[in-house]
This record gives structure tokens, C-alpha cells and sequence, in this order.
């Protein structure tokens, strides 16, 4: 198993936001996180990235047998998680290019291999630019900064080309997308999908599940997994709303979540 | 050197001193600026030395600087050999580096040449006995030995400096560049000054470099007065990286002709305490100016950043962007001052200061401030300090990137902002260079900067190719 999540309690400034989510990954499958805003959604992916602004109060999450909420988030990075940012970072006076061969080798130097040289950093550069249909102008721009929202999730999608995970989360990398992006974000996943990898595709909208076929679909809600099944659930959501999952769950109104 | 005293730097010892020594001072004077030195000397008699009881010395305190023992410079000892001090490849005398060696001109052979294009290089000691007319002039026009006390000093005590005089309609083919060394076996108390002039639609690029050869404390004190004439342009580098015991007190007083354009940038690498002194004068309308500066402070380093601007005349425009990052328990001042006169209409001005500060024990004293006598301009100020983001942290980190690489990508495109205007190609690189190496805290005095020297242990070796700038 490459990744499992049990009885994961998160919270951030002492309020509770996972209550308990469990989940495991294999290699090769999909997982699609769907959900309502303000359901725990990005707190599940920031909380594997390993952000400190949030703290586990209880639960494990096992990657690749390891105890990964040891791991610091760089640590993390070079073991093979990927976070695909809802919202990008805009990072003036950072080339792409620059940003992109520093992450490389320093993954490179923690696996024991040699850093790539200028000449072969370029070619994989130019490789996986194709596979994104990234311009090449847009390489030699300081990361994100000025970036469309639909370049700036394409440059998502070329990091992950880049630096080939192991697992990668995709925060609502759909989110803000025209429909021609849309594509070729989904092109990008579909052609990084392997038997060795796993995605799990975070998304509000059946939409993207048109172009990324998931093996599993969850649904969390209030901080907790609810339900699970297989792409057919994607569209029964599509089809009943959100209001479907509310109505079956007993929620307490004095919980109101907001979008975190 | 000859008349060297070594002792602690008083307002008493620098009056005794000129009283005993005038004539040694004077000696190569032309008739009117003996009577500029006694002047500037009562002057700094009237005012003494700054201390932080005033506003513009408030948060730069000069008492450790002058708890040393300095030997004062009055004249260089002719016996120097500058070869052997130097020992390094001052290309001839057609190329565009001109030596400083602890405020002293440095040539060869020839003190003063004048180029197939009419510029004049050389010493300004020498230019005042060839040129007199010429020096007189400019000389003491623009700097302010009436309230500021270490420039009037200086008026009275500097003998040479550096003079560069480029005529009308001559644009320079290449940067000059001013190598200022300060190496001595004793602590040093030196003022120099230095006389640059650009005639009518002239063109210069003027690299400015402070360098420390040793780990000897010294203290300067520098005047640099900058005429450009009618539609001339500057593009003008000061690169400061001295040792952690050196104290340099820099004024460059800049005054604009009308249409004339200026591009400053200042670059604060090393230094033990910095303060520069930029004062600017729009003396025609439809000037223009960009001053910009990066200071990068670590240790119990101190950096002054005093910056003047005087819209005295309409349509012209200024604009000010100054960045630092402090480490440790390093310190700084922002005092930046944008006076618009009454009739100096559509002005248009801009000032801001952001500083990073990587500790808790580091401090900026930051004051952006306008001073707006008529309705009709465009002016903003702005001062930011903060640490840096953490939301970029995270975004490298997430990629695996370490956190000290990602603090050092962070810092180094926060400097590039003000990196990037470096419009002399080879100059910007080895820039690049320096502040890379200086965030990873490998940059010491003489490595690495621009000078291309060795270790303290080595001989200087000036390697710098000035024809591939």
C-alpha cells in the first residue's frame, strides 16, 4: 500500500477540521476527494504536503510504510508527494527555470544521484513542456508571478511532470479552468499516470472526472469521509447536489466551517 | 605616510591639525580654494561632529568608529610604491579603471590623460594645477559644506580624488570604472573627493567600488560631487564591500541640468558602518533620476541610507526604491527626503523602502517623507518591512526544495528586483554573483567582488577585463 490515512484528527488555531478521515491508496489508482466548500478538502492535502500551519491531534498517515508526519515537507516532497496548489504562489524573481533545476537536484542529491547537468536539465525541461503544451516563454517567468489562472495550473501540472511523484494531490486543480485548459490539465495526468503512481484529484465538480477517469470516489463532508464508491458516485452527485449528502448526514448547525 | 598621527579622531585634533598643516593641505590650491577650506573649516568648527542628538544621526551612532585610533592621511608618502602595494594589472592608460589607493589617485606614469574623445582622467589633484579654471568651477558647487559637517571637513582637508570631465556630445564607448582600495598596516582616517563632470548631451557609465584589501579598521570620509550638464546621462554604480571594522562616510552630491537623466545604484554588500549621503538636485527642468539601492547586512553591520532629492524646477521626475535584508544583529536607516519647491509643477516622485528582516534582533529605521510646496504633482512613499513569505517557503519546500536553498531563492529574487536594473550586462552577472555568494555567507572582503581579488594573504590581482564590459 502506498499510502494510508487512519483516524486522521486535524485542526488549525485549536478548531477541528479532520475528525477522523480514513483512506488508503495503491499504486496505480485514482482517488477523486469530492465535497462541498469548507469540508476539509485542502486541510487533507495540506495536512500529507505537511503544512505546519495545521496540527494532527490524532491518527496516522503511512506512506510507503514510513511514519510521514515525521517528515518535514521538503522531506515529503523528495519522498514523492506532490501538491498541486489550489492556489499557486506567485514567486517574483524566481525563474521557472531556475525554481525547477534546484528542486530536481536537491531530490536528486537526497536520492544519492548525481545533479543533472545544463544540457540534460534543458532537454527534460523541453520534454515535459510538450507534454503540458506549456509555451516556452512562460519557463523563463518568474514562477506564477502574472501568470492566468489557467496558466498557473498549467504550470502546476509541468511541475509535476517534472519531478515525477510517486503520489500526486491536485488541489481543485480545475477550479477557474476553460474548457480547452481543462483538457489539456487532464491530458498532462493522464499521460503521468503509471501503474507505479496514484493521484488523488481533489475537485468540487463531476467535470474533471470526464477527462480523469478516478478508480475510487470519496465524498468528505464536516471533516469526515461519508461515502465512498466508484465513478458512478461522481455522477449521482452531480445529479442530487450536495444537499443529497447534508440530508443524510446529521449535521449540528452550530458547526459552520468556513472554507479554509 | 608623512604627518601621520594615530589617535583618536576629534573635532579638536582635525582643528590643530588644519592649523598646523594648512600649508601642506594647500599646497597645490588654485587662489580661491584655500579660501573654500578656511571657510568649510570654520564651518565644521560651528557644527563639530554629528551625534544622535541630531535627527538626520539619530539612529547611526559614530561612537565606536571614532573610540579607534586612526592615522590621519594629509599626503600620501610619494616613496609609495604603488606597484608593489598593488601589484596587480592596471590596464593602460586608454582603458577605464582608474585606481583609488586609500584615497589617493593611483597611475603609473601619467596622473592626468586626456583621451583621443577629449575625456579627461586622472587625479584631481593634478587637474587642479592643469585645468584650474575647469575645477573651479564645479568644485564645491554642489556639495554642502554649510550644514553638513563631515563634507566641510572634507572640503577642507581632501587633496585628490578622482576627476573625470567628459565634454559635450562625447558619449564615453565604455564604464569607467573607480577602484577605491583601503590598505594600510594602520588604521586609517583618509577623505578623498572626487570631481566628475559631464558636459552638454554627454554619456557616461561610472562604476564606483569600495574595497577593504585587509581587515585594518579605517575610516573615510568621501565627497563626490557629479555635474551632468544639459541632456547628459549617468549611469553610475557604487559597489561598497569593506571589512567589518571599516567605517565609510559617502556623500555624492548630484546636480541635474535640464533634460539630464541619471540611473543610481547604490550596492551595499560589506561594510562594518555605511552611510551614504545621496543628495540630488534637479537644476532645469525635465530631468530625470532613478535611484536604487540593495543593502545586505549581517553580523553587527550598520548601513545609513540618507537620500535627498530637490524638485527645484518643473517636469521633472524621481523615483526611489531601496531594499534590504537584515540578518543577526544588523541594522539600518532609510531616511529618504523628496522636497518639491513651489514652481517645480508636474513633478513626478516616488520613494519606497522594503526591508526583510530575518531575526529578531535586527533593526531598520525606515522614514520615506515628501515635502510637496505646490498642487499640481504626482508623488507616493511608501516603507514595508517584513520577513519573508511564507507561502513561497512552503511552495519550494512542497517541492523539494531545502529550507535554506528556498530562504536563499527568496532572498536573492527579493535583491533582483533592484539587481535587475543593472543595465551593464557583465557588470549585472558579476553583481549576481557577489549577492549569491554574500547570502550563502561565503563573500569576505576581497573575494569574489568585482575586483577579482584573492585572499587578504595574496597580492591584489586586478583581472577584471574592462573590454568585455
Amino acid at each position: 500500500m502506498l499510502l494510508s490515512i487512519k483516524n486522521l484528527h486535524a485542526s488549525i488555531n485549536g478548531k477541528e477540521i479532520l475528525k477522523g478521515i480514513d483512506l488508503d491508496v495503491n499504486e496505480g489508482e485514482v482517488h477523486a476527494i469530492m465535497g462541498p466548500n469548507g469540508t476539509g478538502k485542502s486541510t487533507l492535502a495540506s495536512v500529507i504536503a505537511g503544512r505546519d500551519v495545521f496540527e494532527v491531534t490524532a491518527g496516522e498517515i503511512i506512506y510507503k510504510g514510513k511514519n510521514l508526519l515525521k517528515l518535514a515537507v521538503e522531506e515529503r516532497a523528495r519522498e514523492g508527494i506532490f501538491l498541486g496548489f489550489q492556489y499557486p504562489v506567485e514567486i517574483p524573481g524566481v525563474s521557472i527555470t531556475n525554481f525547477m533545476r534546484t528542486a530536481v537536484n536537491e531530490i536528486r542529491k537526497y536520492k544519492g544521484l548525481d545533479p543533472l547537468g545544463g544540457g540534460a536539465f534543458l532537454r527534460l525541461m523541453e520534454e515535459k513542456k510538450k507534454l503540458v503544451e506549456l509555451t516556452s516563454n512562460l519557463a523563463n517567468r518568474s514562477v506564477n508571478e502574472g501568470f492566468s489562472g489557467g496558466e498557473k495550473k498549467k504550470n502546476e501540472i509541468f511541475q509535476m511532470a517534472m519531478l515525477e511523484p510517486t503520489l500526486a494531490i491536485l488541489d481543485e486543480t480545475d477550479s477557474g479552468l476553460d474548457i480547452d485548459a481543462l483538457r489539456v490539465v487532464a491530458n498532462g495526468v493522464n499521460k503521468l499516470r503509471t501503474k507505479g503512481n496514484a493521484f488523488m484529484v481533489i475537485t468540487h465538480y463531476q467535470r474533471l472526472l470526464d477527462y480523469i477517469v478516478p478508480d475510487f470516489v470519496h465524498v468528505l463532508f464536516e471533516g469526515r469521509i461519508v461515502k465512498s464508491g466508484t465513478k458512478e458516485l461522481a455522477l449521482e452527485l452531480e445529479e442530487k447536489g450536495y444537499d443529497w449528502i447534508r440530508k443524510e448526514q446529521t449535521t449540528d448547525d452550530r458547526y459552520q466551517i468556513s472554507d479554509i | 605616510m608623512q604627518g601621520a598621527v594615530k589617535q583618536c579622531i576629534t573635532k579638536e585634533l582635525m582643528l590643530t591639525l588644519y592649523g598646523d598643516r594648512r600649508a601642506v593641505i594647500s599646497a597645490n590650491d588654485y587662489p580661491g580654494l584655500t579660501a573654500l577650506r578656511d571657510d568649510a573649516i570654520r564651518r565644521f568648527q560651528e557644527l563639530g561632529f554629528p551625534t544622535t542628538k541630531l535627527e538626520a544621526w539619530k539612529h547611526t551612532d559614530l561612537k565606536e568608529s571614532f573610540a579607534k585610533e586612526y592615522d590621519v592621511v594629509l599626503k600620501a608618502d610619494d616613496a609609495v610604491d604603488v606597484q608593489k602595494v598593488f601589484r596587480c594589472n592596471i590596464p593602460h592608460l586608454d582603458t577605464a579603471i582608474m585606481g583609488q589607493l586609500n584615497g589617493e589617485y593611483v597611475s603609473k606614469d601619467v596622473p592626468l590623460m586626456t583621451l583621443g574623445n577629449g575625456i579627461i582622467m586622472g587625479s584631481l589633484a593634478e587637474a587642479m594645477k592643469k585645468y584650474p579654471a575647469l575645477i573651479e568651477a564645479h568644485l564645491g558647487k554642489y556639495a554642502d559644506s554649510v550644514t553638513d559637517s563631515f563634507t566641510a571637513l572634507n572640503t577642507a582637508f581632501s587633496r585628490d580624488g578622482v576627476f573625470i570631465y567628459v565634454p559635450d556630445n562625447v558619449k564615453s564607448p565604455k564604464p569607467v570604472q573607480i577602484i577605491n582600495v583601503i590598505h594600510h598596516d594602520e588604521n586609517l582616517f583618509l577623505q578623498s573627493r572626487n570631481l566628475i563632470v559631464l558636459g552638454k548631451n554627454s554619456r557616461l557609465s561610472l562604476v564606483h567600488c569600495d574595497d577593504s584589501y585587509n581587515h585594518q579598521p579605517s575610516f573615510s570620509n568621501v565627497v563626490t560631487e557629479i555635474h551632468l550638464g544639459e541632456h547628459a546621462f549617468m549611469d553610475h554604480y557604487k559597489l561598497q564591500n569593506l571589512n567589518n571594522s571599516s567605517t565609510l562616510i559617502s556623500s555624492v552630491y548630484f546636480q541635474l541640468e535640464a533634460a539630464a537623466g541619471l540611473e543610481s545604484h547604490y550596492i551595499s554588500l560589506n561594510g562594518g558602518l555605511l552611510r551614504n549621503n545621496l543628495r540630488l538636485r534637479f537644476n532645469g527642468p525635465h530631468g530625470n533620476a532613478n535611484i536604487y539601492g540593495i543593502y545586505l547586512m549581517d553580523r553587527k553591520q550598520h548601513t545609513d541610507n540618507q537620500v535627498f532629492v530637490d524638485h527645484a524646477f518643473p517636469d521633472c521626475t524621481s523615483g526611489e526604491l531601496f531594499k534590504g535584508i537584515l540578518d543577526e544583529h544588523s541594522s539600518a536607516v532609510f531616511n529618504g527626503h523628496v522636497l518639491v519647491e513651489r514652481n517645480a509643477v508636474r513633478t513626478n516622485a516616488y520613494q519606497s523602502n522594503r526591508n526583510i528582516l530575518l531575526t529578531e534582533t535586527a533593526k531598520i529605521n525606515s522614514k520615506p517623507f515628501l515635502e510637496i510646496y505646490n498642487d499640481d504633482v504626482k508623488c507616493s512613499h511608501g516603507s514595508t518591512t517584513g520577513q519573508l513569505d511564507q507561502d513561497a517557503m512552503y511552495y519550494l519546500r512542497q517541492r523539494g526544495i531545502g529550507e535554506e536553498s528556498a530562504r536563499m531563492l527568496l532572498m536573492y529574487a527579493y535583491a533582483d528586483e533592484v539587481i535587475g536594473k543593472i543595465a551593464i550586462d557583465p557588470l549585472r552577472r558579476r553583481v549576481e554573483d557577489m549577492v549569491k555568494k554574500r547570502l550563502q555567507g561565503e563573500l569576505q572582503i576581497c573575494e569574489a567582488c568585482v575586483l577579482h581579488c584573492n585572499t587578504p594573504e595574496n597580492p591584489v590581482e586586478f583581472t577584471i577585463d574592462m573590454t568585455k564590459i
